[in-house]
């Protein structure tokens, strides 16, 4: 490891978390104008042209708000909780493969912090590590509202990690591995893997709307019964965190999406009018960012579109519909991989 | 060497946390040293060059089992208060147990030979294609067995969590 | 009793498959809401733009005064007693010689109070002044931070004395409003088109 390639993979992972804050920053911009709009109402537009200043605006009053630390809390594990959801919320970005490798000068500068050969279980891991930040957060406040907000959260993604995983499996065994950037890289042209696995693709995008805490499965902080859930004694930049880890969580996830499913840098026809590599690599960051805000938009359209569901509603989906179909999907496509063995097995 | 470095540390803060599992007198305190221990031993796994067994230890392990553990300690709000009280034979009786218990695992670590490992050091053992392959073909039915049992605890589990049909 | 053909009655069915798979009903609202995307805006963005009122909207409401400067007012306390929301006090008080250019009648008010977070606007002041005092403007009642400050007192309903500062009710009076008060003796709660016959 020469020192250039440490200078480079550390400026990586400086763009890489300077980006996702700044995309998680202007999401809230975004869903406070999408939600207007979906309303016909016209959303922030005092802070700034079209109020692009109002993150900026928002963030410094969430610094200087006053800083609620309850009595009867549990000061360290309080302060804990947030931090732990932004740090997860950060961390996935990684393994996420944002461009083909630029090359200058004959060296191979790949625009992927880190290719681990097990990037979907690194994304799992980290994931399935995210609703600590919730559960300390809710239960160090001492609320049972919060504690109400912690347990909803906490059975929530367990149950939906499942079908998660289940349908991610399908996916891993049409792809044959678990590198994402092996799996963005098969999909060149038009081999996206929705076309493959379309019914991967929706079970996969529910449960991510659930492990995001997205309406309409926001049921750990529904305003409407538990005040703010986890969040109700949270003020401040802790409030901040938890709100901020949401839109980066949604990020992440929106990349993950168009990863997995659709073509992740990849755009058909594109060899024709570009050959040059580097500017491939460089059109392919643009192409994944253009599906990265369709997915955000995507997940703020059914936000403002859809009802939250009943918790016993929520509990129904995840384990009596989405896990028997994720099984169904992992079962027609080992059927179909294997299609010619079984025809020689039946009719030989 | 720095793997051995890290070695030292990792033992280090996994026996200070599983440590701390016990002596800590908050239940919620104990389960969340308990994801710190796991998150060690991981590292440990890690440093064996299984990064498969890692990742698959710390989304199961602390990713859902402690989840859990949590959740249900959180449920039953655990605290001095609502502890049982424990008479002083059941303490001494405790005491002996686990005595004996040391006195075993030490006896046995004193007994037992260093394995030297007889192939030479293959990076790619830890990989899942390997892992995969040995598991379906060299371990095929300790694997489907441990499955089996899973599923005799799942059907146990959903028959205790049924109603009792009267 | 149909009173609209927009009325549904519910009926509680069993629901077909397509129904209880619910995605169709998704993905239906999520069109809708779609489509709302590009609908025409209905926000007015206030201090720039203010909602188009009717030519006889009525706000904040004006004490007047005569030609010479005199307060019309005299106290009479019919526009308390009309008042709908009991929104209108006032203390009456003896004109004193010399203050003839002050008060045009021999009692006046002197304190003459409206509490603006009562007042409904509905004018029945205006209608029952017999001495062209009250009127209700077009202008509006500004947003303020307490309560004691929306009671409004003499100093801000009464106009200036100074004759360009002097509020211009007739903005309001259209045609009908004029005959309506030409003729005081029609009661409020009487439709003016069928006393006039």
């Amino acid at each position: 490891m020469t020192l250039s390639f440490l200078i480079y993979k550390i400026i990586l992972v400086v763009v890489v978390f300077a980006v996702t804050l700044v995309v998680a920053m202007y999401s809230t911009y975004a869903e406070r104008k999408v939600a207007a709009f979906l309303q016909d109402r016209i959303g922030p537009n005092r802070a700034g042209p079209f109020g692009i200043l109002q993150p900026l605006a928002d963030g410094i009053k969430m610094f200087m708000k006053e800083e609620v630390i309850p009595g009867a809390s549990n000061k360290a594990l309080f302060i804990i909780g947030p931090s732990l959801v932004l740090l997860t919320a950060c961390m996935t970005g990684v393994v996420i493969p944002w461009g083909s490798p630029l090359i200058i000068d004959g060296t191979v500068y790949p625009l992927q912090i880190t290719d681990v050969n097990i990037g979907i279980l690194y994304l799992f891991g980290v994931i399935s590590l995210g609703v600590y930040g919730i559960m300390i957060g809710g239960w160090a406040s001492n609320n049972k509202y919060s504690l109400l907000g912690a347990i909803r959260a906490s059975s929530q993604m367990i149950s939906y990690e499942v079908a998660m995983g289940l349908s991610i499996i399908a996916l891993v065994m049409t792809t044959g591995t678990l590198s994402l950037s092996q799996i963005a890289e098969q999909q060149h042209g038009w081999h996206w893997n929705v076309l493959v696995q379309p019914l991967g693709f929706f079970i996969f995008i529910i449960c991510a709307f659930a492990e995001t805490n997205r309406a309409p499965f926001d049921l750990p902080e529904c305003e409407t019964e538990l005040v703010g859930g986890y969040h109700t004694e949270y003020s401040s930049m802790k409030l901040g965190f938890f709100l901020f880890a949401e839109y980066i969580n949604m990020f992440i996830s929106s990349a993950v999406i168009a990863t997995f499913y659709f073509g992740g840098y990849n755009m058909p026809f594109i060899e024709r009018f570009v050959q040059d590599p580097n500017w491939l690599a460089i059109l392919g960051v643009v192409f994944l960012f253009m599906k990265i805000v369709f997915f955000i938009f995507v997940f703020m359209w059914v936000r403002w579109t859809l009802p939250r569901f009943r918790y016993d509603q929520l509990m129904n989906l995840g384990w009596k519909i989405l896990i028997p179909l994720s099984l169904l999907n992992i079962v027609i496509t080992g059927a179909v991989m294997m299609r010619e063995e079984i025809f020689q097995l039946l009719f030989k | 060497m720095i793997t051995t470095y890290l070695f030292y540390f990792l033992s280090f803060l996994a026996i200070m946390f599983a440590l701390m599992v016990v002596f800590s007198k908050n239940p919620v305190h104990s389960v969340l040293y308990l994801v710190l221990t796991f998150f060690t031993i991981a590292g440990h796994y890690v440093l064996l060059n299984a990064q498969f067994l890692a990742a698959v230890h710390i989304i199961v392990y602390a990713g859902a089992i402690m989840v859990l553990f949590l959740f249900v300690i959180m449920l039953l709000n655990l605290n001095k208060e609502t502890e049982p009280h424990k008479s002083v034979w059941l303490k001494a009786s405790a005491a002996v147990a686990s005595g004996l218990l040391l006195v075993v695992l030490v006896g046995s670590l004193k007994s037992a030979e260093t394995i030297v490992a007889t192939n030479a050091f293959d990076p790619n053992i830890g990989l899942i294609e390997n892992l995969g392959k040995v598991l379906f073909s060299e371990f095929l039915l300790p694997f489907e067995v441990s499955s089996v049992l899973l599923l005799v605890a799942m059907v146990g589990a959903v028959m205790l969590g049924k109603r009792s049909i009267k | 009793m149909q009173l609209t053909n927009r009325s549904k009655v519910v009926v509680k069915k069993e629901m077909t498959l397509a129904e209880r798979l619910y995605i169709p009903a998704i993905f239906s609202g999520m069109i809708i809401t779609f489509k709302h995307l590009f609908r025409k805006k209905v926000t007015i963005q206030y201090p720039e733009q203010t909602r188009e009122v009717s030519k006889i909207w009525r706000g904040q409401h004006v004490l007047k005064r005569d030609e010479i400067g005199a307060e019309r007012c005299t106290a009479c306390g019919l526009c308390a007693v009309a008042c709908p929301a009991e929104a209108i006090t006032m203390i009456a008080a003896e004109r004193k010689p010399g203050e003839e250019h002050l008060y045009r009648e021999e009692k006046y008010a002197a304190t003459y109070e409206i509490n603006m977070l009562r007042c409904i606007f509905c004018g029945d002041c205006e209608e029952a002044c017999p001495k062209e005092a009250i009127f209700l403007t077009d202008r509006k009642v500004e947003s303020l931070y307490t309560r004691a400050e929306l009671v409004y007192g003499k100093d801000i309903l009464v106009e200036a004395i100074e004759k360009d500062k002097r509020v211009d009710v007739t903005v309001r009076e259209t045609p009908e409003v004029a005959e309506f008060k030409a003729h005081k003796e029609f009661g409020h709660n009487t439709v003016f088109e069928n006393k006039k016959n």
